[in-house]
């Protein structure tokens, strides 16, 4: 059996720890993808960010620097290189001014507060960016800057640049910050993982452990429902219908081996006490003879009565469902009416056929004729002609029927298969004692006859069979007043 | 009548040996599916009588390898198992007839004597004969001598099945089975009452009856002079 195979598995791995065992949920695998996924994408979306920042910062850095050789050259057009040496001299000396120097054609610096310069950049007249060092801090180490050269008229040449450090300085803090962040929503990932696969796995270790005291026998368990509608509910809810429909065959069954148990003890009691009492009082060859032909009588009931038990039981289990056929309800009234019908007649009683409409139903055949032989048969064993007469049935106030006429006092069974809506409904009416209504829905139950009927043969089981038959192809089986008499109906699904 | 009986219930197998010898039959006897496969592969037997639950090889494989090797033996099931499907299956494996335990030996004897009868290719004419009985199967017309006799179409076809079985036995299951094609057990006895109208027709005024009761076994049709 596979589930003592689970059940083994998990005693063969007490080492596994609570952690691990919550590392190996799916719940803790899915967490962890997803935080794989979003810490890739924070760490797209900062360099996104990181990247147009600084496309901003060099921008601006050049519209600086533009603006500025602009108003420069102009000085330079109208005042000539001194006026121009004033200025930027003037400009150099502004605490976190930009990069100047100005040069004679040659190269010589006339002006300017930057200190040196890599070799070649005075040569070059595009945007470029270079380390430099400035003339009034001399010992600070190079820096980066950007800078532009142009030539002025006279062959001197212009300089200005602007220190990066501000750009360097905003990539630190945006690199500062994504680490952080990542590691916020790593961390945060990782909890949220934990603590929602624990949460996940508190509910699957109470399923589980509902499940296991299940497999010990105790069918009454549930699984635990949290009320939140989610899918572990949801799979909770089937598996409890599950459970129930399980119990419910168990709990069947059980009733089959007890009353199998209660109900065959007497007559296997009887068939002792008749074996015994032959061999003790039995002397001629006669006695014997009688005496073995009692006990195959009721051997022969004992088996009927098995039988009987046995299909109720498998009709209730659904087992038969395999040879279900299309075929017509009123063909099947027509055929088991035609069995009964000498048998009626000979017990003094009317066997009328009605059938309407169209009448196609799904199902086993062999048990539906079954399940209304069984009616017919109960129907002729209770309206015979002695049950009919209006004393004995009970009728309520408002229902005085009139006395039939005297050549209808012989006892009519009707036996009908007719469309009802997306129903077919098979129904075997008798005029006989019927049921009082205190008492229709305890007769289905197997075994249960009614005290006044003791007297009648049978086994009690006929209702009960039409029943199981009737859930088996997801019907019913109706027990109504016939006003006198009962109405037995076996509603099926049409087909 | 020479027949197998395959069954590894030691004490049923005996008594049913022995049942079959008392009244004038020969009966071997296999334990298992593989002895039972090898004697009805070798023996001329008139019928086999197989257990459905066998040991070393199961009653409807067994019946699977005789049908494959061209072996058209009748072959009665018997078992445990009487449900309407596990009926079908083994009729679907091959088996002729199909009779669940418990059973009466009566009943298993008329059901095995309709099989070995069935053999000797009879039930194929178009009129059947019984004294002066007639039924013609074509025109659907009985008459006993010169007087005609109107049944019921169900009358019809029981009178059919019992005139072709003619001096047989046959038992009221058999006739559930056959006339109704209902496999299952009516409660009351019906059939006995569908006998009794039969018979006031066809011999009711006749001074040799026809049609006999069989105490504890069923019905049969016969001359009997």
């Amino acid at each position: 059996m596979p589930s003592e195979i689970v059940i083994h598995r998990d005693h063969d791995r007490p080492a596994m720890s609570a952690l691990g065992k919550l590392f190996r949920t799916t719940a803790f695998r899915l967490s962890l993808i997803y935080l794989t996924v979003f810490a890739i994408f924070a760490a797209l979306l900062i360099g996104y960010f990181s990247w147009t920042t600084s496309r901003l910062i060099t921008q601006q850095i050049t519209e600086t620097i533009d603006a500025e050789i602009n108003g420069l050259s102009e000085v330079y057009n109208q005042g000539g290189i001194r006026r121009l040496l004033l200025i930027v001299d003037a400009r150099s000396h502004r605490p976190g001014s930009n990069l100047y120097l100005v040069t004679t054609p040659a190269g010589e610096g006339l002006a300017g507060n930057v200190g040196s310069l890599p070799p070649g950049i005075l040569e070059r007249s595009t945007l470029s960016e270079a380390s430099y060092r400035r003339l009034d801090e001399p010992d600070e180490g190079e820096r980066l800057a950007y800078v532009r050269v142009i030539r002025l008229a006279g062959g001197f040449r212009l300089l200005v640049g602007r220190d990066l450090e501000e750009r360097e300085r905003l990539h630190e803090i945006i690199f500062t910050a994504a680490r952080w962040s990542i590691a916020v929503v790593v961390v945060l990932g990782l909890l949220g993982g934990f603590f929602v696969t624990r949460r996940v796995l508190k509910r699957i270790d109470a399923m589980s452990g509902t499940s296991r005291t299940i497999m010990t026998g105790d069918l009454s368990g549930r699984l635990p429902i949290a009320g939140t509608g989610d899918e572990l509910d949801r799979l909770a809810e089937s598996l409890n219908t599950m459970l129930e429909r399980i119990e419910a065959l168990m709990h069947g069954m059980k009733e089959v081996s007890d009353n199998i148990a209660h109900d065959l003890r007497t007559p296997l009691t009887r068939l002792r006490n008749r074996a015994e009492e032959a061999l003790r009082t039995a002397r001629t060859e006669a006695d014997y003879r009688a005496a073995l032909d009692n006990v195959l009588e009721e051997s022969d009931g004992l088996i009927r009565t098995f039988n009987a038990l046995l299909m109720i039981a498998r009709a209730e289990s659904g087992e038969v469902g395999e040879s279900m056929s299309e075929f017509d309800a009123a063909e099947i009234v027509h055929d088991v009416a035609e069995l009964y019908e000498p048998l009626a007649d000979e017990k003094g009683l009317s066997l009328k056929v009605e059938t309407t409409g169209s009448t196609p139903v799904k199902g086993n055949r062999e048990l539906v004729s079954q399940a209304l032989a069984n009616l017919i048969d109960n129907g002729i064993k209770y309206a015979a002609p002695a049950y009919a007469a209006p004393a004995l049935a009970p009728v309520s106030d408002e229902t005085v029927p009139e006395p039939p006429p005297a050549d209808e006092h012989r006892g009519i069974i009707v036996v009908s298969a007719a469309p009802a809506g997306d129903r077919i409904l098979l129904s075997v009416a008798d005029n006989g004692p019927g049921i009082p209504d205190g008492e229709r829905a305890h007769v289905v139950e197997r075994f249960v006859r009614l005290e006044q009927s003791r007297s009648q043969p049978g086994a009690g089981l006929g209702l009960s069979l039409a029943a199981a038959v009737a859930r088996l192809h997801r019907g019913e089986l109706i027990l109504a007043d016939n006003a006198p008499g009962l109405k037995v109906t076996i509603a099926l699904p049409k087909a | 009548m020479r027949l197998l009986i395959v069954e590894d219930d030691r004490d049923a197998a005996d008594y049913l040996v022995k049942a079959f010898r008392e009244v004038g039959h020969v009966a071997d006897h296999a334990a298992d599916g593989e002895d039972g496969l090898a004697l009805a592969l070798d023996g001329q037997y008139d019928v086999l009588i197989v257990d459905r639950m066998l040991p070393k090889r199961d009653g409807l494989s067994v019946i699977g390898a005789l049908r494959a090797k061209s072996v058209e033996t009748p072959v009665l099931i018997l078992s445990a198992l009487g449900q309407v499907d596990d009926r079908v299956k083994g009729l679907r494996a091959g088996g002729d007839d199909y009779l669940s335990k418990p059973y009466s030996f009566s009943e298993l004897l008329a059901r095995v004597e309709v099989l070995a009868r069935r053999r000797s290719g009879r039930g194929e004419e178009t009129v059947y004969r019984v004294a002066d009985l007639e039924l013609d199967r074509l025109s659907h017309r009985v008459a006993r001598g010169e007087t005609e006799i109107v049944l019921q179409p169900r009358e019809f076809r029981l009178l059919e099945y019992l005139m072709k079985h003619a001096g047989q036995v046959v038992t009221r299951t058999m006739l559930l089975e056959n006339v109704w094609d209902y496999h299952f057990d009516p409660q009351t006895n019906v059939i006995d009452v569908h006998m009794s109208r039969l018979r006031s027709k066809i011999d009711k005024g006749y001074t040799r009856p026809l049609l006999h009761t069989v105490r504890g076994a069923g019905y049969v049709i016969r001359d009997a002079k």
